[in-house]
């Protein structure tokens, strides 16, 4: 009895019934957990009747998940691992959506004294210096690439040292870190804005063009990519890139502050 | 986050099924294991044992690999949905329930087998006595099962991607929400999953006879 009622639960909850027509979206997590998608996507499902679900892994992770042919349509933010995709033939379009900054941040006490900094390598120059605490990410994600380019202009390798955390997480996971342990990190702007844990975390540098965050979708290789939903995923690059989405996602706000910036840009 | 009750129903609609399917596997060969001596069983109770400490993290990469477009059961189309987080989560259940009925049978089978026997019932025919006194022991099984699969999200995680309306379940809006600083609400949906693992324990008891 138990079982019928739950195989019948799980049809009536799953969505195996009604076979809408469905995209899969692998998008970077800063994008999913500020609750930008959530918020525009059914904007698009209202007009076409898609269902888009979306996937939210680190910019390394999405990339592959879509190399394997499990994702129709990407939206990353790394440009050295977004050039290896498209080199790779696995993208075809690579169109930027939208984009804000990194920023870097830290405890109040400043222990490294960065606040104000607009540099973000000399920021990390003196985090190293003061052998302040640092926490990384680790995970190939958009953010993690940033960093690790960031730590190469500094000509220190951090790698190892003990007051380097490399904690293989998450942007919120690194945040819960950085928060518990009055840790420095480099952080996106959206997924800071929504963070709610902030504790003594403030914002220390930003203003670096460095560290201008580049949001961009990319259209896969069809011959690639036969048994996934490619009409549909190239309708939802097209909406990504229309004025009805860009106006959605300069109104996205959280707190009175906008999380994201519109702005339409084909990339090679 | 999605509204709060779709993503308890999918939890224990997925969790049940799982646990429907560990039993239809892990029952019949925790019978055989328990009653017959065939060849391979020394093997098969092994393999069956070292499985209980499958780490989840693994079943769902294996599982990704196996049901990705790219793998042998990319046709299914089951990845990032519901069917694949049965599958995980049946795959980590069933040694579970296999190994504790298989003890709880056995023990109603070294006491009173021989007069089974005596009285003329073959082990087959002995079966449905053994598991009706066995079933204390395999409510305790099923238990731990449904236990392992409600509260798993290793193996979730990868093979359902924790798709808002779809795939999302409690432990996979936990672990979100810890990574957003929403502690409240993660631990709000946490007490749900004790609630849940307290009533299923309370129904199954007395079901099983255990009300004093």
């Amino acid at each position: 009895m138990r079982w019928v009622l739950a195989i019948v639960a799980l049809l009536s909850a799953g969505p195996t019934v009604a076979r809408a027509e469905t995209v899969v979206l692998a998008a970077t997590t800063s994008l999913d957990n500020s609750g930008l998608l959530a918020r525009i996507l059914p904007l698009f499902t209202a007009k076409t009747g898609i269902e888009v679900r979306v996937l939210a892994q680190g910019t390394g992770q999405a990339l592959a998940t879509a190399a394997r042919g499990d994702a129709d349509l990407v939206l990353v933010h790394d440009p050295e691992a977004e050039a290896a995709f498209m080199t790779a033939g696995h993208g075809i379009k690579r169109v930027e959506i939208a984009w804000n900054d990194f920023i870097v941040v830290g405890p109040k006490r400043d222990p490294a004294r960065i606040a104000g900094l607009s540099d973000a390598v000399a920021a990390l120059r003196k985090v190293a210096a003061a052998k302040a605490l640092f926490v990384a990410r680790g995970d190939k994600s958009g953010t993690d690439a940033l960093e690790k380019r960031l730590w190469r202009e500094t000509g220190v390798n951090p790698a190892g040292a003990a007051w380097y955390k490399d904690i293989g997480g998450g942007m919120g996971a690194a945040l819960n870190v950085a928060a518990a342990t009055d840790g420095v990190t480099l952080t996106d702007r959206g997924t800071w804005l929504a963070f709610a844990n902030r504790r003594d975390l403030v914002e220390l540098v930003h203003g670096d063009p460095r560290l201008i965050n580049r949001y961009r979708v990319i259209e896969l290789a069809p011959e690639r990519h036969q048994s996934g939903n490619m009409e549909g995923a190239r309708k939802l690059a097209a909406w990504f890139a229309s004025a009805e989405a860009q106006a959605a996602i300069g109104a996205y706000m959280i707190g009175g502050t906008p999380l994201f910036n519109p702005g339409v840009k084909a990339v090679p | 986050m999605d509204d709060f009750l779709p993503i308890v129903l999918r939890s224990l609609a997925v969790s049940l099924t799982a646990t429907a399917c560990a039993t239809a596997l892990g029952l019949p060969l925790a019978a055989a294991l328990a009653l017959g001596r065939w060849p391979g069983r020394t093997m098969v109770m092994v393999v069956v044992h070292s499985l209980l400490g499958l780490p989840p993290v693994v079943v769902g990469l294996v599982l990704y690999l196996l049901l990705s477009r790219a793998g042998p059961l990319g046709g299914l189309g089951w990845l990032y949905t519901p069917e694949a987080m049965v599958m995980a989560q049946a795959v980590l259940a069933t040694p579970i329930i296999a190994a504790l009925a298989h003890r709880a049978i056995e023990g109603q089978w070294r006491e009173y087998g021989r007069a089974l026997q005596a009285s003329g019932a073959s082990p087959l025919r002995a079966l449905p006595h053994l598991l009706r006194m066995a079933r204390g022991g395999i409510a305790t099984a099923l238990l731990a099962g449904f236990g392992r699969t409600v509260s798993e999200v290793g193996a979730v995680l990868i093979v359902g991607g924790n798709i808002a309306g779809v795939t999302r379940t409690m432990t996979t809006t936990i672990t979100l929400e810890t990574g957003k600083g929403n502690f409240d609400l993660a631990l709000a949906l946490g007490l749900v999953l004790v609630g849940i693992s307290i009533t299923a324990s309370a129904v199954v008891l007395v079901v099983g006879g255990e009300r004093r």
